[in-house]
């Protein structure tokens, strides 16, 4: 039987008291038990002017330490991982702000058996969007970008718009700058 | 073989959208699209194990009254008792079970608890509007709530919404996530809403709406709405990856 899946809506500026109340928010994507490199990522999101969202919402979905997915598709997981959902999803703030806990992701397995490079997979909802907005994160820097296969696919001058950068006076935070539009505009991907 | 060959794995992408069943990125008639909508073309990404995995959320954390929005408070909330139930199956017509369904909504007056929504309306002290529930082994959900009000906003001169319900899904994967709207039957602004309107295809459109169902409806209790929800399903063919 094929049938047609429902159209998205637009999430709108009225979710927060159903999504993102303090028990709905996550934050922390990996418990302090989860093993692998700690991360403390900032995202911010800003419109065509340049002005900050202060009524968005992000998710962020990511593989553990091993490049494993805590997911029954992925073949390599044998049991749920307690220490790890690998989900976090977060409001932004005044400033179009938010910051996850989290853990660098190993390197998961890509089309034509090649590895992809650690990444984060988001999804942005916003008033005046009426379907999430797909995009990744990456870690500039890392000699695995090289060869990712899915950043391959990105025109160059565009890649560094994916790219979180690291904050040299903090040790394991980094930021994340997701441009709706103008010249930075993000690359967002068609799922 | 190395550990190249021992990390492979079999991929079964998802199924792409139809033309016409999802709304464009851009729609200016929606104002808060204009700024905000992303000007160059998305770069199609072949499906990887990150796109087919996703989260497998909000299991264990449903409460007693999370799907009945009438009983969260200590006295009724006013307005029209409805159940809206119905069943969550893929593109493959396949039910999906154990999934999160959030939702959110105005209450009878057309008014959000929101701080952000301050039109003159009133607030209800027994109505919040916020629920969740789980799908069950056959896809099916089912909330208790009241009939929300449309509400005035700021799109264009005399702007209103057709009364709706916010939907939020969890799929099996991170692109089986789905953010909707249900409506209700023979809303009389459809024709002026540009949210809705924003969907091109007129079947599409239609699948937003709920039908009233009289044998959900209970005698002398609460009116029925049916509304099943299509997230995208798998592909047929595997292939390795």
């Amino acid at each position: 039987m094929d049938l047609v899946p429902n159209p998205s809506q637009t999430v709108g500026p009225f979710f927060h008291f159903s999504l993102t109340t303090a028990a709905h928010s996550v934050r922390c994507i990996a418990g302090p038990q989860a093993p692998g490199e700690r991360v403390w990522l900032m995202c911010r999101v800003l419109d065509g002017d340049g002005a900050p969202l202060n009524d968005a919402m992000i998710e962020i979905w990511q593989a553990n330490a091993e490049g494993k997915y805590n997911h029954p598709d992925d073949p390599r997981i044998s049991a749920k991982d307690p220490t790890f959902t690998g989900f976090g999803r977060l409001g932004t703030d005044e400033n179009g702000m938010c910051e996850f806990e989290t853990i660098k992701p190993g390197r998961v397995p890509g089309p034509g058996n090649v590895f992809q490079a650690p990444h984060l997979n988001v999804a942005v909802y916003a008033r005046g969007l009426l379907r999430q907005l797909y995009t990744r994160v990456y870690f500039a820097g890392d000699p695995a970008n090289q060869q990712d296969p899915v950043l391959a696919l990105v025109p160059a001058e565009r890649r560094g718009t994916l790219m979180a950068l690291s904050d040299p006076a903090r040790p394991g935070h980094w930021r994340f700058q997701v441009h709706l539009q103008g010249e930075q505009e993000t690359v967002f991907f068609d799922v | 073989m190395g550990p190249l060959a021992n990390e492979r794995s079999i991929i079964t992408p998802y199924r792409r959208h139809e033309a016409g069943s999802q709304p464009p990125l851009s729609y200016p008639a929606y104002q808060s699209n204009v700024r905000r909508a992303p000007t160059k073309p998305l770069i199609l990404l072949p499906h990887t194990l990150s796109e087919i995995t996703g989260p497998i959320y909000g299991h264990g954390e449903i409460g007693e009254t999370d799907n009945d929005l009438t009983r969260q408070h200590g006295g009724e909330p006013i307005g029209e008792r409805i159940i809206v139930t119905g069943r969550v199956l893929d593109s493959n017509g396949r039910p999906v079970p154990q999934a999160l369904v959030e939702v959110w909504q105005a209450n009878s007056a057309g008014r959000y608890i929101h701080q952000r929504d301050q039109h003159p309306a009133p607030l209800d002290p027994n109505f919040t509007g916020a629920g969740r529930t789980l799908t069950d082994e056959n896809g099916v959900y089912r909330f208790v709530t009241l009939k929300p009000g449309p509400y005035p906003w700021f799109n264009h001169y005399n702007a209103w919404r057709p009364a709706h319900i916010h939907f939020s899904l969890f799929g099996r994967a991170f692109l089986t996530r789905l953010v909707t709207q249900m409506y209700f039957p023979g809303d009389p602004f459809f024709p002026y809403d540009p949210i809705f309107q924003s969907v091109p295809d007129e079947k599409a459109r239609q699948r937003m709406i709920s039908k009233f169902d009289l044998e959900t409806t209970q005698p002398n209790w609460a009116t029925g709405y049916k509304f099943d929800i299509v997230l995208r399903g798998p592909e047929a063919t595997p292939f390795e990856g």
